[in-house]
């Protein structure tokens, strides 16, 4: 085959590969929230409640260890 | 860490930045103004000499308008939004105050030896690579400086989940280090040769068409990972808080994030279409480009959707206003750069002033409105005091448009027109049309774009007049507003 033929197959199946890769991380995001796994809207709360004594919406649990250390 | 009874954040940084952002907005617009107006009107390339020419101010004009002011306003921006998503301050650590000010220090040092040596015609004539190896050596210093702010802050952090925003710095980051590393590969031809010539000069490591692969691959890339993928990141944060309505979709954010990062390297070779680099690059450039318009919808879409319900806050803020209108035209040159990215188009639209008319509806539009909101935004809660006039803010929005609009049509037309007659045979298959009868047609469009770069840089003046007055003259807040930005009328 020559470099021609190889640019059209490569370029189907690339757009191919994308397109499901792409798909395939919508379905995954959706079906994780679904069935609870991980709510990701609540992460957007992020930058709306960002006050510096604002209770995170996920602690660090580094923190937890350092503030343990402390007392 | 210490305790956070009474701890602030700390906007040092922030506030050193947001000065020579407006700095640098006034030196690289008013010499792309003065640009812009030399090529309407020669005569105007010999005020000062050498240093007055079009070739000697143009990479000052871009280099002062993408490393000056858009890196000082994401600089700006992420001194501020990154302690505040992260909920730590940067009083809380000595060394990251210290990287802070020393990365604004070097910064500044650094960027006023770049503006001095292209002034004076030291370049390795690298479309916006185009310092000398040594200035080379100092932007890594200030680039590494950067990422350990970045990686320190996020290392004392109280929020454990990077907000969408940080995964942008992040890209910003990681993206134009690894391309300017590569791009700037050159051999100081001083030490090469045993002490012959100047010490500043060097050759490229790369030569002909591999030098110009890895010029556009880090060409492009400057223009994804600094005028895009940055303020996007800017957009995410100032938008939904100024709004006081959450993203409309994190999962989207997601998904446009990955789209972006992945897709967006590879588009760099459309700026070769038509050269002599690999047909099969060509065709990839263009198709990477084509799909580049869904991740960057994505973002854009979701910006317009998170104001679902509240399109009032459109007539009632002028933030809001020039951050809808950011977006906007981020969505009109994103899917503006994929069409002329078709090899067909590409055939009619390379070289001529369609590009540079693509360029700045992204720039003006997208990246100078969202620089400017953000630090709008950021002002009353740095400097306690309400924006000094909302009035103000409103005459330069519609004056400023105006400027953008008038750039990017005169732009369209002279470009079109211009390729035409390149190409136009007549009946003998003969050239119908010389150079020179190209100029003499566009004229009249050069000088719409000198008037439309003109209104920019006096909005842009306005902007600055605002944020001066509003960080000594204007009246004190007792309280940090939770979203909408102060101002008096």
């Amino acid at each position: 085959m020559d470099i021609k033929g190889l640019q059209v197959y490569a370029t189907f199946f690339m757009t191919i590969f994308l397109v499901v890769m792409l798909y395939g991380y919508i379905v995954y995001l959706y079906r994780s929230e679904k069935k609870g796994v991980k709510d990701y809207e609540k992460y957007g709360k992020i930058a709306l409640d960002d006050e510096i004594d604002s209770t995170p919406i996920e602690k660090n649990p580094k923190l937890d260890n350092e503030d343990k250390g402390a007392k | 860490m210490q305790s956070n009874a009474a701890l602030e954040y700390d906007y040092t940084v922030a506030k050193l930045f947001t000065y020579t952002a407006i700095l640098f907005g006034i030196i690289g617009m008013t010499v792309g103004t003065l640009i812009a107006a030399q090529l309407a009107f020669p005569e105007l390339n010999y005020l000062i000499g050498e240093y007055g020419t079009f070739s000697r101010l143009r990479p000052l004009h871009t280099d002062v308008v993408i490393y000056g002011f858009m890196l000082s306003g994401i600089w700006a921006t992420f001194y501020y939004v990154g302690q505040r998503v992260l909920k730590v301050s940067m009083a809380e650590s000595k060394f990251l105050m210290f990287l802070g000010k020393f990365h604004f220090g070097l910064y500044f040092v650094g960027a006023l030896a770049v503006v001095v040596s292209l002034l004076l015609g030291i370049t390795q004539s690298k479309e916006y690579a185009e310092f000398e190896w040594p200035f080379d050596i100092v932007i890594v210093v200030i680039w590494v400086t950067w990422g350990l702010s970045i990686f320190g802050l996020i290392g004392i952090r109280r929020e454990k989940s990077l907000y969408i925003s940080l995964w942008y710095y992040i890209a910003a980051f990681l993206g134009v280090a690894m391309l300017y590393l590569f791009n700037n590969m050159a051999v100081p031809t001083y030490f090469a040769s045993g002490g012959i010539g100047s010490i500043l000069h060097s050759v490229s490591m790369y030569s002909g068409t591999n030098d110009a692969l890895v010029q556009w691959w880090f060409g492009h890339n400057a223009v994804a990972f600094v005028f895009t993928v940055a303020i996007i990141a800017q957009i995410y944060y100032f938008l939904p808080k100024e709004s006081g309505q959450a993203i409309y979709s994190y999962k989207l954010s997601l998904l446009s994030f990955w789209g972006l990062m992945f897709v967006y390297l590879w588009a760099g070779s459309h700026h070769l279409v038509w050269s002599t680099v690999p047909d099969w690059m060509q065709t990839m450039g263009t198709v990477f480009s084509v799909v580049l318009i869904l991740p960057s919808w994505g973002s854009a879409i979701n910006m317009l959707l998170t104001m679902k319900g509240e399109w009032n806050q459109l007539t009632e803020n002028p933030l809001i206003k020039l951050m809808v209108l950011a977006s906007t035209f981020y969505m009109l040159s994103t899917i503006e750069g994929p069409i002329q990215s078709i090899k067909s188009v590409n055939a009619i639209a390379h070289f001529t002033d369609w590009i540079p008319g693509h360029v700045h509806d992204g720039v003006l539009g997208w990246v100078g409105f969202m620089t400017m909101a953000a630090l709008f935004h950021m002002a009353p809660r740095m400097f306690k005091k309400e924006i000094y006039s909302k009035k103000l803010i409103d005459i330069q929005f519609w004056v400023q448009t105006t400027g953008i609009v008038l750039y990017f049509t005169s732009m369209w037309i002279a470009g079109i027109t211009q390729g035409m007659m390149w190409r136009a045979v007549d009946e003998y298959g003969n050239l119908m049309y010389s150079f020179i009868d190209t100029v003499a047609v566009l004229h009249p469009y050069y000088t719409i774009r000198a008037v439309a770069g003109l209104l920019y840089l006096v909005g842009f003046f306005i902007f600055a007049y605002n944020m001066v007055r509003t960080m000594t003259s204007a009246k004190k807040i007792t309280e940090e507003p939770a979203n909408r930005t102060p101002m008096a009328a």
